[in-house]
């Protein structure tokens, strides 16, 4: 323990943190988009079928069997090294990390340790300054181990059972340098990079457990790591192990921030620890096991030999990336730069866009950025779901007027409801008639009472004397105020226009 | 098809599984009943690598060079005895008892493919299977008085070969003559894309006795210090009957011997500590105590499934491997592998084969090496060949103390035709 009053007056000094940065690190694993394993054929297609069906004896690590680097994978890390803007080193080299572990099928994982793919890039992203570039330190390959199902829940469990068709997927693993400075840059980082990823066609954000990230997070004074981590003391650092969500990211970094920060309040000194991020209650623990430095024996894979990939490198072309494509969307369809970055954060997004853009560019590009994504977070659901046909109806009816943006809004939310409940919906013209939002059609300029523009009109006027009188004084806000009753009796179906026009007609004929 | 019947009597313990009828077909070795080493994965057939801990353990495929054996219509008749895990010069560490010396039932066969040596020797069989990581095909066949090759690193492949040291072991031949070697190195070479190793390199050559003018190099080194006076000069009368068939012979130094026996126990346990890892009861051999939690479980099925000498080397293995360790062990031995190397391609700038004995002794009495580090020591003539990777064969050339006594002969990576030439020659050369 360190509690004599020496070491509390050296506490004492650093008890301002106003000025204070926080640091953080990401490590990312994804799984990558093959058809089949990084070592062997077995299909990588595993989640909707039974335990222990995709594996042979490769990736069950059965005596006597050898790893066959499937050149896909390296490819597909290849083609990430690339749009990260890394260096593609001369010759790779794949190296045992020893380890025991019952998802462990060999008692070694294969991976890649002071030969990696790639080394030294980079990636541009929206940070909370501005522009901002967070360096790459490495890219590599390694296999995924099995998957370990505690029957009953983790803690209650009798036994364990351990599958292992997740075994012998391909990842790729990201490191990063610190750079990053606060939970929210490092989602906007991982959400860059996923959609960077899926640009490249070698990741599916969608499938459950395709990523996993353990992000290094500390609190230092500023500018403390610009100065290589020189002047005062390091304050220490945690390792958050083991985070499968891209809101699980900021929501364990924001916790870490503030424990630290109360923990460097109370005058408490932060040692390097690993914790463990728990999604359901959102608070990272500290994981029981051996504080000291893990032993992983690391040496080169005999089985497999170095490779080559500078050469295969050079045959990579890339796709459009993110930021190209937001460039264009800005040019070819005059999409305000807000709503490009929103549109093409996510490839799904993007390529519904341009499939319903035709319509009026800047009209769709509202209608998904702002409308569509926005119900579809709200109730948790993928673009995937949504069909460009019938959203392209639904525009179409918007644009042409036959439906109030509002009324739109409404029958976007009861058709997303739709398939959620059922997984199908009726067609946008069939919600509009069922919901009655069609709009209010002035047949010509008669003032008949017919007309539901007119009728409500006059019934607004006989309910609202007050207003009237004001109107007739000058008051030109009570004329907004009788458009507003108007829109309302006539739920929002009545083109504004109109409404101006049958108003001053009546009020004009009667003043 | 037909079906084999052979000799059943095991007297020398040279099986751990015996087949009831080995199926043969036609091919290159129709009708011939061979013999698989126990660390060879066979489909269905009991795979053990003569370790408790795989006692029970059935592959589901066959290893490539029994698909290869099998389609060239030889007959498995059983799975042969073996130094546990291949870790053994004497084929004593075997969960299943020793294998006794056909030609003196009161010695050890060598090892560790001894169970494949002694069912050649014995002529329970005409040909074995053997795998050599620092000698264990040529050392059994030099006690035994039979001829193994270790083919160049990469031309047979080794899917299906349980692992002890990936980068040193390979798949051989071993039978009474080197015609059935050269026969079998037709079989077994060859490209599989299953081995990353391998090498596309098919074998396909008839053994041509006529040496005339070639140049065989000795080593002092492989007549130094602790090898045998006896052994030595029965090996320099052969060396002198290939000079007698036109050969010239040429003495020369192979100074990364001083280094070459470290270097190999370095790299091969720690490639071993590894390797064998995967043994934990989880997927195979008898099951895991789910009683308990899972690391005491494995460590419990590894104290009670690995012999001594097998822990012994997983645990210099597991040393050598570690941080602060690396540097000084593992990656010194990778440095000494590469000095041995570079002596073996300066010395085949000068020479076509290089010749000395196989083993510094006669097979040692049942019992007699008690000292693990004593035994190494009779490996050195071995392990130089598996650091390089280059062929070498050992052929039967007379007796001391009424022992077999073999000579080695190494040549340049993918040249097996002219070390199987050269023994040919001398195989040739006796007889007649």
């Amino acid at each position: 323990m360190t509690g004599t009053a020496d070491t509390a007056g050296q506490e004492s000094r650093v008890m301002d943190f106003s000025d204070d940065e926080v640091i953080i690190g990401l490590e990312i694993h994804c799984q990558l988009d093959t058809l089949t394993k990084l070592f062997c054929g077995c299909s990588t297609d595993y989640r909707d079928d039974g335990p222990n069906t995709h594996v042979c004896p490769i990736c069950l690590g059965l005596p006597g069997s050898l790893p066959r680097v499937n050149r896909k994978a390296i490819e597909y890390a290849l083609r990430v090294a690339k749009a990260l803007n890394c260096t593609i080193v001369e010759e790779s080299e794949f190296a045992r990390k020893n380890y025991f572990y019952p998802d462990l099928n060999k008692g070694f994982q294969i991976t890649q340790y002071d030969r990696p793919l790639a080394v030294k890039g980079y990636l541009d992203i929206e940070g909370d300054d501005g522009e901002k570039r967070v360096r790459i330190t490495r890219v590599h390959v390694e296999e995924d181990p099995g998957r370990l199902v505690h029957k009953g829940g983790a803690d209650r469990a009798k036994y364990t059972l351990v599958d292992y068709n997740r075994a012998g997927i391909p990842l790729i693993e990201i490191v990063t340098e610190p750079d990053i400075r606060s939970p929210k840059e490092a989602r906007k980082f991982l959400n860059k990079l996923r959609a960077t990823l899926e640009y490249l066609g070698v990741f599916d954000s969608e499938k459950e457990g395709s990523l996993r990230v353990d992000a290094n997070i500390s609190i230092q004074p500023r500018g403390w790591f610009d100065r290589e981590g020189k002047g005062k003391a390091d304050r220490g650092r945690a390792e958050v192990k083991n985070i499968s969500s891209y809101k699980g990211v900021e929501k364990a970094l924001t916790f870490e921030v503030t424990r630290q920060k109360n923990a460097l309040r109370r005058g408490q000194r932060l040692g390097t620890e690993t914790r463990h991020f728990v999604e359901t209650r959102g608070v990272t623990t500290s994981s029981r096991s051996k504080e000291m430095e893990q032993e992983y024996r690391y040496f080169p894979e005999p089985d497999l030999r170095p490779l080559r990939v500078c050469t295969w490198a050079d045959e990579i072309v890339l796709p459009e990336l993110p930021d190209a494509r937001r460039a264009r969307f800005i040019t070819q369809y005059g999409c305000s730069p807000i709503h490009a970055r929103t549109l093409t954060g996510d490839l799904r997004v993007a390529e519904f866009y341009e499939q319903v853009a035709g319509i009026d560019p800047v009209f769709v590009a509202t209608w998904v950025a702002d409308t569509l994504l926005g119900e579809l977070n709200y109730r948790d659901m993928s673009i995937n779901r949504v069909s460009p046909d019938w959203f392209r109806e639904l525009i179409v009816l918007v644009h042409k007027g036959n439906v109030t943006d509002k009324g739109g809004i409404e029958v976007l939310r009861s058709l997303l409801d739709q398939i959620r409940e059922s997984g199908s919906c009726e067609t946008p013209g069939v919600c509009v008639g069922r919901l009655g939002l069609r709009v209010l059609e002035r047949t010509a300029e008669t003032m008949s009472e017919d007309d539901p523009v007119v009728k409500a009109a006059r019934e607004v006027i006989a309910e609202q004397p007050q207003a009237v009188a004001d109107f007739a004084a000058g008051k030109k806000e009570a004329f907004n105020f009788l458009v507003g009753k108007v829109m309302k009796k006539t739920r929002g179906r009545a083109k504004p226009a109109d409404v101006n026009q049958v108003l001053l007609a009546i009020l004009g004929k009667e003043g | 098809m037909a079906t084999l019947t052979f000799t059943r009597d095991d007297r020398y313990n040279a099986f751990i599984t015996m087949l009831d009828n080995a199926e043969t077909g036609p091919g290159k070795l129709s009708g011939i009943g061979i013999a698989i080493k126990d660390n060879i994965s066979t489909r269905g057939i009991q795979t053990t690598c003569a370790s408790r801990i795989l006692e029970g353990y059935l592959p589901p495929y066959d290893a490539h060079v029994v698909t290869l054996v099998k389609k060239a219509g030889a007959g498995i008749v059983g799975k042969t005895n073996m130094d546990e895990f291949g870790m053994g010069t004497t084929t004593e560490n075997s969960a299943f008892g020793p294998t006794k010396n056909p030609a003196d039932t009161s010695r050890v066969p060598g090892g560790s493919s001894g169970g494949s040596a002694a069912a050649v020797a014995s002529g329970m069989v005409r040909m074995a299977l053997g795998t050599d990581t620092g000698g264990s095909i040529r050392c059994p066949a030099a006690f035994c008085g039979i001829v193994g090759h270790k083919p160049t690193y990469g031309r047979v492949s080794r899917y299906g070969l349980v692992a002890y040291a990936n980068s040193l072991e390979q798949i051989g031949p071993m039978a009474r003559t080197v015609s059935d070697i050269s026969l079998l190195m037709e079989v077994l070479t060859g490209y599989d894309p299953r081995d990353s190793t391998s090498v596309n390199c098919p074998y396909a050559h008839i053994p041509d006795p006529d040496i005339r003018g070639l140049k065989i190099g000795v080593p002092e080194e492989y007549f130094g210090e602790g090898v045998d006076p006896r052994v030595a000069s029965v090996v320099w009368d052969g060396i002198s009957l290939l000079e007698r068939k036109g050969a010239d012979i040429i003495t020369c130094r192979m100074p990364s011997m001083a280094y070459a026996l470290a270097a190999y126990y370095v790299t091969c346990t720690s490639e071993a500590s590894s390797n064998l890892a995967r043994f934990d009861g989880v997927r195979y051999g008898p099951p895991a105590d789910t009683r308990q939690t899972w690391h005491e479980s494995f460590q419990e099925r590894r104290r009670d499934g690995f012999g001594t000498e097998v822990k012994r080397r997983i645990m210099l293995g597991t040393f050598a491997l570690s941080s602060g360790y690396y540097g000084k062990y593992y990656a010194k031995a990778q440095a000494a592998r590469q000095q041995v190397r570079n002596d073996f391609l300066r010395l085949f700038r000068e020479v076509d084969v290089i010749a000395g004995p196989t083993m510094p002794t006669v097979a040692f009495r049942i019992g007699e090496k008690t000292d693990p580090l004593s035994m190494y020591l009779s490996d050195i003539l071995t392990v130089p060949a598996n650091l390089a990777g280059i062929p070498a064969i050992s052929v039967p050339c007379g007796t001391s103390e009424g022992l077999p006594v073999g000579l080695q002969i190494m040549g340049p990576h993918f040249r097996d035709e002219r070390v199987i030439d050269v023994a040919y020659a001398f195989e040739q050369g006796v007889s007649r």
